[in-house]
């Protein structure tokens, strides 16, 4: 059933060549003397330059399968490709060089490092990578042309999410994955970010991942996972979507 | 530079107080390392250049009057480079304003500069002696220095019972004395004791020495058999009255200036550790805390994709940074101190000059450990920091995780208020860094113990050699041995309330292939003055035959009691006998031998002679015996127990106070880094509890409690510690230091004990004081705001 949004977003069941392909992903963590299991089975496949929106409550796993898909951590049990490399068979070293590679990172907090300035913060990645945008460009790609020398902490929690998202792609990943990036903000410089997302994944063509458990937000996706109690609940894809600035929470 | 550097730098730079404070205790250990070294380096170079420049001899031997020619024959042993014969003697000197008597050492020089003497003399001050004029003489420079007297003044001499007016014409110094003591004395007393170069032809007439000599030093040719030529020298003067010949290792100046040597040299290669080691310790806190406020920040570098490697070294950094800090400050403060401790040094060692220099591999050492202490504080933290996972380092840390302690376990829990329950819980929660912290603050108490020991060691040494032992007021030394009824004329003195026989005999002890030149030291079973000590600090009592010698002694020849040494007596009739060792007895001084005196008489097959005598003097007219003393020819010298008494005062106690001094300081800085750097830590993880209670209502006093206590408790529970510690310290440096000259006896005083923790609790009450500062500071608001 071609949509609009098929073209950029190729449909799931394997037709195109996926960026992403989970099968049966697990995860359970050990606190303490009792079994947390945060994914239960996960089958899962995002394609090239597609925009996801996972959503659920918080406790539905959502975070942990990001971080699984970015390199961060490992399942218990399943498998996770990217391309036709498998990352649940890598080590500690390759994983560093895939996320040092291919994946960019947003966090609810920022996770800017407080004492460098934006500039510097966005050089602490294009100076490992082969091929970066230079900090500048990255930065006025979210519009933060003129805040370069500042330091996180004269910036405001929109601004500093956007810097944020210039160190992210600064790399030119090949995927981006945002965890809960408005989470932190208010409506107005939650917009603002979102744009910036929505931005990059429509003219870089990056493969985009954004987890909130706001629902608000997932009318901008190409397509909507909903994550409840570990698993899957539902995976639909949206027919037309909806620029930031239109969105309602 | 690269972001992340430049992120280092600035978090650094944000750490600055805590960073300077363990780049501090570092740069201290640094700077005694290069402080001891430096001195050691300048003053063996120094007298190994003065050794060279002036010729000192290497082997010295005395007889009582050898003939010219045999100078000759002593030129031709096999391994003698060059001989010189000369004669000395002692003479008692009148000097302007001293009521005792000075001994004065009269020493033969050319009457023209040859160039090329051995011995040589520096000329400080004014001219050689003219070739002709027989009263011209050169004091030592630290005996001019001592009475006010330079060229143009006179001292008076009595020579063979004939006062002599001497000239002095300029001061010296020679090789022979850097170190001037009297032998049988153990400190320099430039009052009493005064060195005068005379022309050698009228010394010889003075003494009827014509055509003859009573001193001889030599050199050796390169690869000579040392004991050898000693061996052949001895054979020659024999018939001469030969007092046997000594290496230069044996030689009074050049043994107490080696034995200083090394004790500098040992002490500078352990001192330091235990600041290193404490900087180590204080880094491994500061940048584990560090780490863990980082958490967020390592979780996110690892998620951009920087590898372990890079963030292991971001954390490596760090201790780079603080052993460079503390590389320089240490090395600037060790090459400032060692200037002052080497110039300091020759207020007892006397060098015509100094030379200070700082070796590239001192430097290179210090440096060295510095960079091994900051990179041991690194592990710990590289290692946390490059296990933490990604994932996880990017949720906030769990609470910790708290116990009840075992105070409350045993039931004493109702005697604790909340906030005492929570300084013990936290000390409890963290028992390694509670651990490290008290050993920290500890090994600043230990120090102190170790500066201050020695001052108690010279204390108790002195109190037991001069009230127990040696309780005589003065001991008069005859030129030569006289006849017993001689201890009777010296009683009849004026002022003399005791006079007890002394005998000293100089020997030769050997036993096996080891020898040693010695003094039999003969006394009276019943003395009651001078007596042989042993360690319980009981009077020996001598047995009526056999030898009791120092456990040094024993030590020295590998004698016990039982064996049989041969004796050659090196006076008079010179007879060589077999005498068993009847005992050993431990002493705080190095190399004494003891007989009962009728014993020794007998060994001597001689009827009651005496060397000279112990006397106790009634005060109020010590000062007519003294001048009576001046005038008697028999008398070679007297010593002084209040002029020797004095002179430890004024020399060696005042130099272990300025090192006291130098080690409140370094002790101090441990103190206070340590203090400091926990406190700092303890905040940076409670503000936001501590926060917390002052929204809760708690008053700054409240928690200031919690968290100046939980410091307190440590810092109490380091001062026992630390008086611990320093004892075993110090015994480990009793043991270490233990010379032929002395040995420290292991006691610590009340005084030195309270000076440690004093110092400790000051540091720790200022350094506790500075964080309570920002304890008042604190703005609720902003740390109720930031996320854990």
């Amino acid at each position: 059933m071609p949509g609009a949004s098929e073209a950029t977003a190729p449909p799931a069941d394997g037709l195109a060549r996926p960026v992403f392909r989970a099968r049966g992903v697990t995860k359970v963590y050990h606190v303490g003397e009792v079994d947390v299991h945060a994914l239960r089975g996960i089958d899962l496949e995002l394609g090239s330059g597609e925009f996801a929106v996972l959503l659920g409550p918080s406790g539905s796993g959502k975070s942990t399968l990001l971080n699984i898909l970015g390199g961060l951590d490992v399942p218990t049990a399943g498998e996770v490709f990217f391309h036709d490399r498998e990352l649940t068979a890598a080590g500690e070293r390759e994983l560093t060089r895939y996320r040092r590679r291919h994946v960019g990172f947003v966090f609810q907090f920022y996770n800017l490092i407080p004492s460098l300035t934006a500039r510097e913060n966005v050089a602490l990645v294009t100076e490992i990578s082969a091929d970066p945008l230079p900090p500048e460009e990255a930065l006025a790609v979210v519009d933060l042309a003129d805040r370069l020398d500042h330091f996180p902490a004269q910036l405001s929690g929109g601004e500093q999410q956007r810097v944020a998202i210039a160190r992210a792609i600064a790399k030119r990943p090949e995927v981006l994955l945002c965890d809960e990036p408005t989470g932190a903000l208010d409506i107005t410089t939650g917009v603002v970010v979102l744009e910036a997302i929505e931005r990059v994944n429509r003219e870089f063509g990056t493969t985009t991942a954004v987890i909130t458990h706001n629902a608000a937000i997932a009318r901008m996706a190409d397509r909507v996972i909903r994550l409840a109690d570990g698993r899957i609940a539902a995976s639909q894809r949206n027919a037309e979507k909806v620029a930031p600035r239109e969105l309602e929470w | 530079m690269r972001a992340l550097h430049r992120k280092a730098l600035r978090d650094l730079w944000r750490i600055r107080g805590q960073a300077l404070a363990i780049s501090v205790v570092i740069g201290a250990g640094v700077a005694m390392y290069i402080t001891m070294l430096s001195t050691f380096d300048s003053l063996r170079l120094t007298q190994q250049t003065y050794y060279d420049r002036y010729r000192f001899a290497e082997v010295f031997a005395g007889a009582k009057r050898a003939p010219q020619r045999l100078a000759q024959r002593i030129a031709d042993v096999p391994g003698v480079r060059r001989v010189a014969t000369r004669v000395v003697a002692e003479v008692t000197l009148d000097v302007a304003g001293m009521d005792e008597p000075v001994v004065g050492r009269l020493i033969a020089i050319p009457g023209r500069r040859t160039g090329g003497e051995l011995n040589d003399l520096a000329i400080l001050e004014g001219r050689y002696l003219e070739p002709d004029r027989f009263d011209e003489v050169l004091v030592n420079e630290g005996f001019a220095g001592a009475h006010g007297l330079g060229p143009g003044d006179a001292v008076t001499a009595l020579i063979n019972g004939r006062r002599r007016r001497l000239e002095i014409v300029g001061l010296a110094l020679s090789p022979e004395y850097v170190y001037t003591v009297r032998p049988g004395e153990w400190l320099p007393d430039d009052r009493r004791f005064g060195l005068l170069w005379m022309n050698g032809r009228a010394l010889a007439t003075a003494f009827d020495m014509e055509g003859g000599f009573n001193d001889v030093a030599l050199t050796l040719m390169p690869g000579a058999s040392e004991p050898e030529v000693i061996a052949a020298v001895d054979r020659l003067l024999d018939p001469w009255g030969g007092r046997g010949g000594i290496p230069r290792s044996q030689q009074m100046s050049h043994w107490w200036l080696n034995d200083q040597l090394t004790q500098l040299e040992s002490m500078g290669k352990v001192v330091p550790l235990i600041f290193l080691g404490v900087g180590a310790l204080l880094l491994t806190i500061v940048l584990n805390r560090i780490v863990a406020v980082q958490r967020a920040q390592v979780g996110s570098l690892k998620a951009l994709g920087y590898s372990n490697r890079e963030i292991g070294w971001h954390y490596v950094i760090w201790g780079v940074a603080v052993a460079v800090a503390g590389a320089v400050l240490g090395t600037a403060a060790g090459t400032w101190l060692g200037r002052g401790l080497t110039v300091w040094h020759n207020d007892f060692f006397r060098f015509p000059f100094l030379i200070y220099r700082v070796t590239a591999p001192t430097v290179l050492g210090a440096t060295a450990i510095s960079f091994a202490a900051a990179l041991l504080g690194t592990v710990s933290a590289v290692r946390r920091a490059v296990g933490l996972p990604p994932a996880e380092a990017m949720r906030p840390e769990a609470p910790g995780s708290y116990h009840r302690t075992w105070v409350e376990r045993v039931g004493l829990g109702a005697l604790l208020t909340e906030p005492a329950r929570m300084i013990l819980r936290n000390l409890q929660r963290r028992p390694w860094r509670a651990t490290a912290s008290v050993v920290g603050i500890a090994f600043a108490g230990a120090l102190m113990v170790l500066g201050m020991f020695s001052l108690d060691g010279m204390d108790e040494m002195m109190d037991v050699q001069f009230n127990v032992a040696q309780r005589q007021d003065a001991t008069v030394t005859f030129v030569e041995p006289q006849p017993a009824a001689a201890v009777y004329e010296v009683g009849r003195l004026p002022g003399v309330m005791v006079a007890e026989s002394a005998r000293n005999v100089p020997v030769r002890l050997r036993l096996g292939h080891r020898s040693r030149q010695a003094a039999i030291t003969g006394l009276a079973a019943d003395a009651r003055l001078n007596r042989a000590i042993d360690a319980s600090l009981r009077p020996v009592v001598l047995p009526p035959a056999g030898l009791v010698l120092s456990s040094k002694m024993a030590e020295v020849l590998g004698a016990g009691a039982g064996d049989v040494v041969t004796v050659e007596v090196l006076e008079g009739a010179r007879p060589v006998r077999r005498v068993p060792v009847a005992g050993v007895v431990d002493e705080y001084f190095g190399m004494s031998a003891y007989m009962e005196i009728d014993a020794l008489r007998r060994l001597l097959r001689e009827g009651g002679s005496l060397s000279g005598a112990y006397l106790q003097v009634d005060e109020g007219r010590a000062a007519v015996l003294y001048r009576q003393l001046k005038e008697l020819p028999a008398v070679a010298g007297v010593s002084f127990k209040a002029a020797t008494i004095q002179s430890f005062n004024e020399t060696i106690k005042g130099a272990v106070w300025i090192s006291i001094l130098f080690y409140v300081v370094f002790a101090g800085i441990i103190a206070v880094g340590v203090v400091y750097n926990a406190a700092r830590v303890s905040l940076s993880e409670r503000a936001h509890e501590l926060a917390s209670l002052r929204v809760l209502g708690f008053t700054r006093a409240e928690i200031s409690f919690i968290l100046l206590g939980e410091l307190a408790i440590l810092t109490l529970l380091a001062v026992p510690l630390g008086l611990l510690l320093g004892w075993v310290l110090s015994a480990l440096t009793v043991s270490a230091y233990e010379t032929e000259i002395y040995r420290l006896p292991l006691v610590i005083s009340p005084r030195t004990l309270a000076m440690s923790a004093i110092t400790v609790l000051a540091a720790a009450l200022l350094s506790g004081l500075a964080v309570r500062r920002r304890l008042d500071r604190l703005d609720l608001v902003e740390v109720l705001k930031v996320r854990e």
